[in-house]
């Protein structure tokens, strides 16, 4: 810990500290999953494969989704730097606000990256939900059915997709939705 | 936006004025040529992040206006610039003393600034200067000191007021910045940039807002707000590190989903409660008795009687709380009237009254105001409107991470899928309701037979053990001595288990089979222990009959003791009698104390024991007699068995209510409670782990959550209720107890008023206490809280009606921003037709007209690019340009822009 701890300056500590809380074992388990030689160059990048061995993504049907949407990585590899690691870790912890919360999944629920939940993310969104097993699967009459509610609830603007807005606005009457995603 | 804009623009001017105010009339025109350049740099520098803190997308646009704007703002502050250096040749000195403050400053923090750079260079620079020319910097401290004084006051000269004002608003709104930063969907880098720069600019200028002498108080103050800052930020660590199990409980979550690691929350909750009532009677009852008051042997009620004293200290004794136990601070007998004890005069039977009080008071004040925060964390839940898409974002839960409970997790979320579906497209059918209907009622019509039995049972128990109580517990086996406990035990054990059977005929949603589970669980407790309590008046009035008879008795005991003596021996020395001699009165307050720590004990060592057994020697038989079984034992019968989440946060309530019904009879209660809650959340977490699976329907806590406080608050009043009509109606005890002597145990109150307190005090108190006061004031809170309600549920309605407001306006803005969307495109299509056609058209037109069309042309095609512009193709990335609920963001330029196009 205390090398570790010497390779942040002081002041750029108190920086992060300002905008997430716990800050010191963040760094630790970052530097766990780095390997020997990455240590040495100044911004490391940990591969996606390592992300999604954490216990926490481990099972997580979304993870890879996760990974790329916090990865700030030109080569669109999912691999995280350790800035992007502390801001999946704030975005998961249990103080960030819903608004975070609600924004993030939205990201990671929109698999194409194109702004909106069209039909096809939520097709993803629902295979993603119940398995890969087949016979969790849905029908296709089931999908479409599903889809075409959803669609119905949220829709408000009627255009056929859920738009960030449209999402915060379901996901803020939810009860749930600040307990359910955490880490 | 204008106005901030405008608003940002003469902030910079300002600081650029500042700034060359400093290394203008340093540098005396020397370098006049030189520097608008360098000024520029830093001006463009600085504009660059402005635009990042503020944290729009259309940067660039906006630093190209700026650019343009500053260059003309320039030319502007350089003429005012060179007026106001006439002013300012005083100032100088002391406006360089600032600057190198600053630098100093800018020096120390290293923050990789990189304005610094720039502002940097110039102050070296000017030292060069300084060194050449001027003496008064290097000269003394002190001067320097007065110089920034007389800044101060020619300040206000240099900045208008409505100046100052603007950049006060300004820091307060970097200011709110910083604080609400964490709050930002934005990436790390971007924060910390804004940060930083949000706190470079608030120091810069906070400190020019002050005046004189202020200014350093000003300086002063921000350290210490720094200080006290990191201070909390430290403070808030360390209480999230003191959080204690917090780790079991998160490996636990990740194994079983949320709702079995709320019960683990429940019970840190719980042992939380206990620890702080624990501290209570520890520190404030039993160990000023224990110090102070008189020592064990000293006086009957501290002293064991000679007929029990030959197996006082056998383990079978004590392991009942009779014996040394009985005549220890652990129970209400123990304690002495005396009111005030030891040298400092401690009153300890105000103590002991006032605890016992307090302890339900910090109890109800505890749940009622976590029930607050539950019912405002999930207030908005209250439309099912949602229904399908709550299911489709919010049903996985994040904290899953055993690829097992993920399993369970991805058929549960399947099938609540397929039945909201199945739901969806057909109402129920009409055959299979009457079937159901006539189950339900069959269900419940059994459960109350087993709650009926159960409940008589209890009484025809409680009763028996009364008969073999006044026969004497010697004669008796060791199963009739502990039948009422046994038989709640069992009860408890058993019934669950039977209503668990009786609610598969139901055929209910698991979420709503678990409330009725749990609520006929409650019903059950509930009734077995208000049976208890009934039964325990009964020994109590049998208690206080037999205490009347000793009374009588007592009398004439003491007479034939005082006779016998005075006919032997006129002379003789006051009879001393020892005290284990002494007859004594049955001591009903300890009786029930020792019944309540009984029963919690064989509570106790009945859960463990069933976890034990129930969990762990099953999950090891069929672990190992797998290898060699018929049929397959894991995925078969027996199978391993799943955490019972309600059963037993069941336990834990109904634990809990029996803690607060007995912890004025039996100061220990909280302790045993600690220690029991304590050996649970090891024992469980343990056996959660080794021996049971994840839930086959692995559903979210969240919605039950208040459920179970609602629980906890009924059991604490009804707990409360026997424990409070015990105290106010029965005369205690003549010899034992903190009380004795006394009519009713509330008399303290009334002699610590009249000896403790001055007179009028008593007065006073006396006509507060009048019915007459009393009344009313009770009259006018029902008022209040009639009023309260009605206004909270108008707020309700209002809020509903705004809501829907919001959503009708909301939509109609989409569909006026839908409908300009259209027309624009449509009017798009017509002006690439216009543009197509003006070629053919220019060919038509002779030359004088074509200069004319080719001009049309160029301003059509500038208008169409500038519209293409303003509607991107559809948006990559994340930041989408669409209307937020909360601010009506419209695409006005485009608006706008659609009528001019059509004049062209």
């Amino acid at each position: 810990m205390g090398t570790t701890a010497s390779q942040l300056r002081k002041d750029l500590l108190s920086e992060y500290q300002v905008v997430m809380h716990v800050f010191f074992r963040a760094h630790k388990r970052f530097s766990e999953l780095l390997s020997k030689e990455d240590r040495n160059i100044p911004t490391p990048r940990v591969p996606m494969e390592k992300v999604l061995s954490l216990p926490e993504l481990k099972s997580n049907p979304f993870r890879k989704r996760i990974c790329h949407v916090f990865s700030t990585s030109d080569m669109k590899d999912g691999s995280l730097t350790f800035e992007d690691f502390l801001d999946l870790l704030s975005a998961f912890s249990d103080s960030a606000t819903l608004e975070i919360k609600s924004h993030y999944a939205f990201r990671i629920f929109d698999f194409d990256d194109d702004g909106t939940l069209d039909g096809g993310d939520l097709e993803k969104l629902v295979n993603c939900l119940t398995g890969e097993t087949d016979d969790t699967r849905l029908t296709t009459e089931e999908m479409r059915q599903l889809i075409s509610n959803i669609l119905e609830e949220s829709d408000i603007d009627k255009d056929g997709t859920v738009n960030l807005s449209e999402f915060q606005h379901v996901i803020s009457r939810s009860p749930d939705f600040v307990r359910s995603v955490q880490m | 936006a204008k106005e901030k804009e405008r608003k940002k623009e003469r902030d910079r001017k300002r600081r650029r004025n500042v700034a060359r105010r400093a290394s203008s009339a340093r540098k005396q025109g020397n370098e006049l040529e030189d520097r608008p350049g360098r000024e520029e740099r830093r001006g463009r520098k600085k504009r660059d992040k402005e635009g990042k803190g503020k944290g729009g997308e259309d940067e660039r646009q906006e630093e190209v206006k700026n650019d343009t704007v500053a260059k003309t703002q320039k030319n502007f502050s350089n003429e005012n610039t060179r007026k106001l250096e006439q002013k300012e040749v005083e100032v100088v000195g002391e406006e360089d003393g600032d600057t190198e403050e600053k630098r100093k400053n800018g020096r120390s923090e290293k923050g990789g600034k990189k304005e610094d750079n720039g502002r940097g260079e110039t102050v070296e620079k000017k030292q060069k200067k300084k060194r050449v020319e001027t003496s008064e910097e290097h000269e003394s401290s002190e001067e320097e000191e007065d110089e920034e004084e007389k800044v101060g006051e020619e300040k206000p000269e240099v900045l208008s007021p409505e100046e100052l004002e603007k950049l006060k608003e300004e820091v307060d709104e970097r200011k709110k910045l910083i604080s609400t930063l964490r709050g930002k969907p934005w990436p790390m880098r971007k924060k910390l940039l804004t940060l930083r720069e949000s706190h470079e600019f608030v120091e810069k200028y906070e400190g020019a807002l002050g005046k004189g002498k202020s200014r350093k108080l000003y300086a002063y103050k921000v350290m210490m707000l720094k200080k006290w800052m990191k201070f909390q930020r430290d403070f808030e660590n360390f209480k999230t590190a003191c959080v204690p199990w917090e780790m079991k409980i998160k490996e636990i979550e990740s194994h079983f989903g949320s709702s079995v690691a709320s019960y683990f929350i429940f019970l840190r909750w719980m042992y939380g409660i206990n620890m702080i009532l624990f501290g209570l009677t520890f520190g404030l009852v039993m160990v000023p008795e224990a110090l102070m008051g008189r020592p064990y042997g000293s006086m009957p009620r501290k002293t064991v009687p000679r007929a029990d004293e030959a197996n006082a200290m056998d383990f079978a004794v004590l392991w009942d709380f009779g014996g040394y136990a009985q005549y220890s601070v652990l129970f209400y007998g123990y304690y002495n009237s005396q009111r005030a004890i030891g040298w400092l005069k401690f009153r300890m039977p105000l103590s002991y009254f006032l605890v016992g009080v307090g302890t339900v008071a910090y109890s109800y004040m505890v749940v009622i105001r976590t029930m607050a925060r539950n019912a405002n964390e999930d207030g908005g839940g209250d439309n099912n409107s949602f229904n399908f898409s709550w299911k489709m974002f919010t049903s996985w839960d994040y904290l899953i991470g055993n690829p097992e409970t993920a399993d369970n997790k991805f058929a549960s979320i399947t099938t609540s899928f397929k039945e909201a579906i199945l739901e969806e497209q057909e109402s129920r059918k009409d055959d299979n309701i009457h079937l159901t209907r006539f189950l339900r009622v069959l269900a419940n019509f059994l459960v109350l037979c087993c709650l009926a039995g159960s409940g008589y049972l209890i009484y025809f128990v409680v009763r028996r053990s009364q008969k073999f109580a006044l026969e004497g517990l010697e004669s008796h086996s060791w199963w009739e001595r502990n039948e009422v406990n046994m038989v709640m035990s069992l009860l408890g054990m058993f019934c669950p288990m039977l209503f668990d059977v009786i609610s598969a005929l139901e055929n209910y949603h698991p979420r709503i089979a678990l409330q009725w589970q749990l609520g006929r669980i409650f019903a059950l407790f509930l009734g077995n222990l208000y049976t208890f309590i009934i039964a325990l008046m009964d020994e109590i009035n049998l208690k206080r009959e037999e205490e009347e008879v000793l009374k009588l008795n007592m009398t004439i005991w003491e007479a034939s003791l005082y006779n016998g003596t005075l006919g032997a021996n006129s002379t003789a020395p006051p009879i001393t009698v020892h005290p284990a001699d002494i007859p004594r009165g049955p001591c009903w307050e300890t009786m029930v104390g020792q019944e309540f720590v009984r029963l919690i004990v064989s509570d106790t060592m009945t859960t463990y024991i069933t976890l034990l057994i129930g969990d762990f020697l099953r999950a090891v038989l069929v672990r190992f007699l797998n290898y060699c079984w018929c049929w397959d034992l894991e995925a078969g019968f027996p199978s391993y068995s799943e955490f019972d989440v309600s059963g037993n946060v069941l336990g834990l309530i109904f634990n809990q209510g029996m803690i607060w019904m007995g912890a004025f009879y039996a100061p220990c209660l909280p302790a045993l409670n600690v220690l029991r809650l304590h050996v649970s959340m090891y024992l469980q977490c343990w056996a959660v782990m080794c021996c049971n699976v994840p839930q086959e329907r692995v559903f979210k806590a969240s919605g039950s959550n208040n459920f179970y406080m609602a629980m906890l608050l009924v059991i604490l009043f009804l707990s409360t209720l026997p424990a409070i009509y015990t105290i106010v109606t029965i005369p205690p005890s003549f010899d034992c107890g903190p009380f004795s002597g006394k009519s009713r145990m509330f008399d303290v109150i009334q002699e610590t008023l009249e000896s403790d307190f001055p007179a009028w005090f008593g007065k006073v108190f006396s006509y507060a206490s009048n019915p007459g006061l009393v009344l009313p004031f009770l009259l006018l809170m029902v008022l209040a809280i009639y009023y309260l309600q009605s206004t909270s549920k108008s707020y309700k309605q209002a809020n509903l009606e705004l809501k829907k407001k919001l959503q009708t306006q909301n939509e109609e803005n989409k569909k006026k921003t839908k409908m300009a969307a259209l027309k624009a495109a449509m009017d798009l299509e017509e002006a690439q037709k216009a543009r197509s056609e003006a070629p053919r058209q220019q060919r038509k037109n002779n030359a004088s007209q074509q200069s004319y069309t080719g001009e049309k042309n160029t301003v059509t095609g500038h208008l169409v690019s500038s519209f293409v512009f303003v509607y991107p193709p559809a948006p990559r990335g994340h930041r989408i340009p669409g209307p937020l609920p909360g601010n009506q963001w419209q695409p006005a330029p485009s608006v706008q822009r659609v009528p001019n196009s059509q004049r062209h």
